[in-house]
């Protein structure tokens, strides 16, 4: 099963705003944020330093801060703004004020210099 | 066209190469690097770091995958160049498989294998070097490693998971940092050391049984005059040494760390002339005019270098002749000094260990007791030798007078202690320009010099900036500011050091003008208004912190900008669990409370109960959605651990019950705590009320710390602390009654909230407006601002809500949730 498919993760409301919620998708946790600007985006909830939840971490500019060590990372790619370190990121989108992502079970690309 | 350039090696020094051929002229190559490790270019130096675990590997990275895009060149990882066509002007290179070691030598390159094949115009040659192997039986056997890559760190790292027992062989510089390392995997470890003694090419004989005691103390075990004859394995993994002489030592992971060899095979192949290195001459050309070579694999008049120091002077002069900046200039060879980087041990040597001369001075002090060993080998009164163990103080002073050749003063007390009027050994001023000033990123003298006269660089970040000086360990940052002094006449402070928050051009009175004239009360509002519509996420909680003290009531609380800890009222743990705090007010309680807290910790499976430094306790590992339901149990308001404000106030039994007690020390530190519990600042607040000089509340250590004296008076003391900083706090002032301790308390911690930088420490606070001047605004009241301190801080004290109150109504929904969980019907939605 490798092709993207579209899940519904319920209303946007459950996000608040300019903060990030994490929902259990097939047993993989996934960080939502949604910007004060509207902007939705969806990441893998784990940080590859030393496993940071970052649904927890503060955003802007497009980025968001890890909780535990400060890391950052590009909220729309998942790469890591400042280190040789990335997280899958997700398509995110709102239909009707739900929330939607195309989750892919293809493993992430892996990141070679 | 452009000429082409090729690299082989992607590390310390074939990267630093480019840069410096990049700054010299980055319209000059066409450039490609081939690398046989599988990433971008990383401080090998730090790898110590990485094994004792006090960085991560990502941490250590030098160059970016941007970096390299950005200067457009061609990077080839994983890929081990295999011989060079002269004649043709070509490189052949192999991909590496995932399980190759770079450094195997074995790795030649078949014939049919699948080549790249690139041309060249000129190439640099950049190998570096590979960890020397003795032969010893069985070094091939699985759970023996080297230590020179990521790829060995990480390896070593999950061996040692199942391992009780580590020898490392060789004690050397390396071996010793690997030895530290393998100890913070709670290993126990043993140095096998064939010579008779540790860092044989760095100490004397004396000095090195000083360090195999400090090492042993802290658990290390050395055998010296060891010789390993074979390492033999058990279920296939490693389990015992056997020692030439028949000993035998039980272990069940072994690191070779006993020197290393220049990496030679592709210059050798090609036909380029070897001996220990690849030879080369003053301007580290091989003998083809058009093969270049840097770093641990040359051989230059005769010497070959394991250390970083060298290459940044080798580049710069082939980056030269390569951009044809200078053709004359010359490389001379390097005068080397090495520091031990081993927590706990303060170890520093340079030039010769030894001297047969007689006309040498040689001066040595010894404190045998408190393991100092200091050993100065002086020749024509210029510094031939050092060796600096248990104190090293002195030592990069002494290593600049050493690299640069520099006249010593005539009190020769003077090198081993420092002057005692307290003047400079050394003034950078007196430096030449290509004295290295930062070893860590080889910048020198000339660069600095010329960023701060040219680059308008006059503070020591601005100089960092913009060449890197003093980014890595910074200990070289007191010698920057000295040459800007000496260069400009005064270190100055960047503005932006003093902006309150980064993402907003303003210092904090300006920012706090321009809040409470435009009356902004929200951080989004704020962001938009002063900080252009960026909304730098390090920004936010800066902001939230300074509004909150700004509009006590009207404050438009915003979650988005608070950190975890501050948006759920805990502390995160590393496992993304958290911790609860609760008040003890003054340290006192009550069986009932404790009743209370006990059962919680129960029911709510706390994975550990502990008393706080702050005399309360912790109840760690609570899960988040846990939280609202832990503290109603407890029934006890936050004692906010977690957030930059007023935290505890330590006390002592004082007259209750002690025979010494001369105030009421227990009702005083209630009081105060009640009164002061959970008001915002720029950083955390900690106080004490001890009830006598004795000081068992540890007062003269605190934010503010209160001491009761003789004839019913308190002290009051400003601007302790006694975390990462120690500093002694400064007496404010002495009062003759508990209401006057609150007044000046009041307005200290008022005047610290509107005036600190945000982050900024009492300590670091008190320390840079200075006791004086606050005795003369909080005491004489010289600026007529008291009672208005006072009653700013009532409105804050008024506008206190505890905020686990928010367990009975949470402030969005889902602010204590875990992870939502979604049921994913793969058919229903699948749209692919
Ligand atoms: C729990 C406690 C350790 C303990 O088990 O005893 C503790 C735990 C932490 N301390 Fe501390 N400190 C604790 C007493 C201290 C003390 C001693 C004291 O309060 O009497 C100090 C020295 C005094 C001081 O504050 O300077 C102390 C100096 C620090 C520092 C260094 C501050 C500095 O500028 O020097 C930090 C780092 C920081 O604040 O940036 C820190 C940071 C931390 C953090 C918040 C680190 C973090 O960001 O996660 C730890 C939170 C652990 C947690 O989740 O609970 N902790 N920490 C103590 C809680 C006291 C309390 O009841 O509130
Ligand atoms: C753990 C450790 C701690 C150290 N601590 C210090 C210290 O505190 N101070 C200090 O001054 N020095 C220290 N050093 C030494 C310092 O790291 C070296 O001097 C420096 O890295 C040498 O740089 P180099 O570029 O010559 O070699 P390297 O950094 O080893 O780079 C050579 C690169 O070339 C690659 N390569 C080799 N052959 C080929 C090929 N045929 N094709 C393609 N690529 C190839 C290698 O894989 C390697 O990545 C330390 C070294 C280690 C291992
Ligand atoms: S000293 Fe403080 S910050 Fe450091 S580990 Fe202990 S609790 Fe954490
Ligand atoms: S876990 Fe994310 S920065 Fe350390």
């Amino acid at each position: 099963m490798n092709k993207p498919f579209k899940v519904k993760l319920g209303s946007i409301e459950a996000v608040p705003m300019g903060q990030g919620l994490s929902f259990s998708v097939e047993g993989e946790e996934i960080a939502i944020f949604r910007s004060r600007a509207g902007e939705v985006s969806a990441i893998e909830n784990k940080c590859p330093h030393a496993n940071g939840p970052l649904a927890e971490g503060i955003i802007g500019e497009g980025k968001v801060v890890c909780p535990l060590h400060g890391h950052q990372f590009d909220l729309s790619t998942g790469k890591g703004c400042d280190r040789n370190e990335s997280v899958r990121s997700f398509p995110a989108w709102i239909e009707n004020g739900e929330l939607y992502i195309d989750y892919s079970t293809t493993s992430p690309e892996l990141v070679v210099l | 066209m452009k000429r082409r350039l090729v690299v082989i090696g992607n590390g310390m020094a074939g990267a630093r190469a480019v840069e410096e051929i990049l700054k010299r002229d980055p319209e000059a190559f066409d450039i490609l690097m081939f690398g046989a490790e599988p990433y971008g270019n990383y401080n090998r130096i730090l790898l110590s770091n990485v094994l004792n675990q006090t960085q991560s590997p990502s941490e250590i990275f030098l160059n970016t995958l941007e970096w390299y895009q950005e200067n457009n060149i061609t990077l080839h990882v994983g890929m081990k160049v295999t011989h060079i066509d002269r004649v043709s002007k070509k490189v052949f290179a192999l991909k590496l498989s995932a399980e190759d070691i770079p450094y195997n030598k074995a790795i030649q390159g078949i014939d049919g294998d699948h080549f790249v094949e690139v041309p060249y115009d000129e190439l640099i040659i950049a190998t570096g070097s590979r960890p020397f192997v003795p032969r010893i039986k069985g070094s091939e056997l699985p759970g023996v490693f080297l230590f020179r890559t990521i790829e060995d760190c990480d390896q070593i790292a999950d061996y040692a998971k199942g391992c009780q027992k580590a020898v490392v062989i060789g004690g050397g510089l390396l071996g010793l940092e690997a030895a530290r390392g393998l100890m913070t995997h709670d290993l126990e470890v043993s140095v096998i050391e064939a010579a008779d003694q540790l860092m044989p090419s760095q100490l004397d004989l004396e000095s090195a049984n000083l360090l195999e005691r400090a090492m042993g103390a802290m658990g290390l075990r050395v055998f010296t005059k060891t010789f390993t004859s074979q390492i033999v394995a058990k279920d296939g993994r490693v389990s015992r040494l056997i020692f030439k002489d028949g000993g035998i030592l039980e272990t069940d992971i072994v690191v070779i760390s006993a020197g290393i060899v220049p990496m030679t095979e592709v210059a050798e192949k090609s036909g380029l002339k070897t001996n220990k290195g690849i030879l080369c001459d003053d301007q580290m050309r091989t003998e083809d005019p058009h093969i270049f070579a840097v770093g641990e694999c040359i051989e230059h008049r005769g010497l070959t270098y394991g250390l970083v120091e060298p290459i940044w002077q080798q580049v710069g002069v082939m980056a030269d002749i390569l951009t044809g900046v200078n053709s004359e200039t010359r490389y001379v060879g390097s005068k080397t000094g090495t520091k031990l980087k081993v927590m706990g041990v303060d170890l520093a040597s340079m030039g010769e260990k030894e001297t047969d001369e007689n006309d040498d001075e040689v001066l040595v002090y010894r404190d045998p007791n408190r393991g100092i060993y200091k050993k100065l080998i002086v020749r024509e009164n210029k510094i031939h030798g050092a060796i600096l163990l248990g104190d090293t103080g002195l030592s990069d002073s002494l290593m600049q007078l050493f690299m640069n050749e520099k006249e010593l003063p005539e009190n020769r007390g003077e090198i081993l202690f420092g002057s005692i009027d307290g003047s400079k050994l050394l003034d950078a001023g007196d430096l030449p320009d290509s004295a290295q000033i930062c070893g860590c990123n080889g910048v020198c003298k000339g660069e600095i010099v010329s960023a701060i006269e040219n680059g308008n660089c006059s503070s020591v970040a601005a100089v960092g900036a913009k060449t890197k000086a003093g980014m890595g360990c910074g200990s070289c940052r007191g010698f920057i500011a000295q040459v800007i002094e000496s260069v400009v006449g005064e270190v100055s402070y960047d503005a932006s050091e003093h902006y309150y928050v980064p993402g907003i051009p303003f210092e904090k009175s300006q920012l706090v003008r321009e809040i409470r004239s435009n009356g902004l009360k929200s951080v989004s509002v704020v962001l938009a208004t002063l900080g252009g519509g960026q909304e730098d996420p390090t920004t936010k909680t800066g902001l939230a912190s300074l509004l909150k003290t700004l509009w006590p009531k009207e404050y438009e609380d915003e979650r988005d900008a608070r950190f975890i800890n501050d948006r759920v009222h805990a502390n995160i743990q590393k496992d993304g669990t958290f911790s609860v705090v609760p008040r003890i007010i003054g340290g006192v309680t009550t069986p009932e409370e404790l009743l209370r807290i006990a059962q919680a910790a129960v029911k709510y499976k706390a994975k550990m109960v502990k008393f706080t430094g702050g005399q309360r306790i912790d109840l760690l590992g609570i899960k988040k959605e846990d939280l609202p339901n832990i503290w109603k149990d407890i029934g006890l308001p936050s004692g906010h651990a977690y957030t930059k404000a007023f935290r505890t106030v330590k006390s002592c039994v004082g007259t209750d019950f002690c025979r010494f007690g001369l105030g009421d020390s227990i009702s005083l530190a209630k009081e105060i705590e009640m009164r002061f519990q959970g008001v915002e600042a720029p950083h955390k607040v900690k106080m004490a009320v001890t009830g006598c000089p004795r000081n068992c509340a540890e007062a003269l250590v605190k934010d503010v710390g209160v001491v009761a004296i003789e004839g019913g008076q308190w002290e009051i003391y400003i601007g302790g602390a006694a975390g990462s900083t120690i500093r002694k706090g400064d007496l404010l002032c002495t009062v003759d009654n508990p209401q006057a301790v609150i007044q000046y308390t009041s307005r200290f911690l008022e005047y610290y909230r509107e005036h600190a930088k945000y982050l900024e420490r009492t300590y670091g606070f008190v320390e840079r407006i200075g006791i004086d001047l606050l005795k003369g605004i909080l005491i004489d009241d010289n600026m007529g601002i008291c009672l208005n301190l006072e009653s700013k801080m009532q409105e804050a004290v008024d506008a206190y809500k505890d905020p686990w109150k928010e367990a009975e109504d949470p402030v969005y929904p889902f602010q204590f949730d875990g992870p939502q969980l979604i049921e994913v019907l793969q058919e229903a939605e699948n749209n692919g």
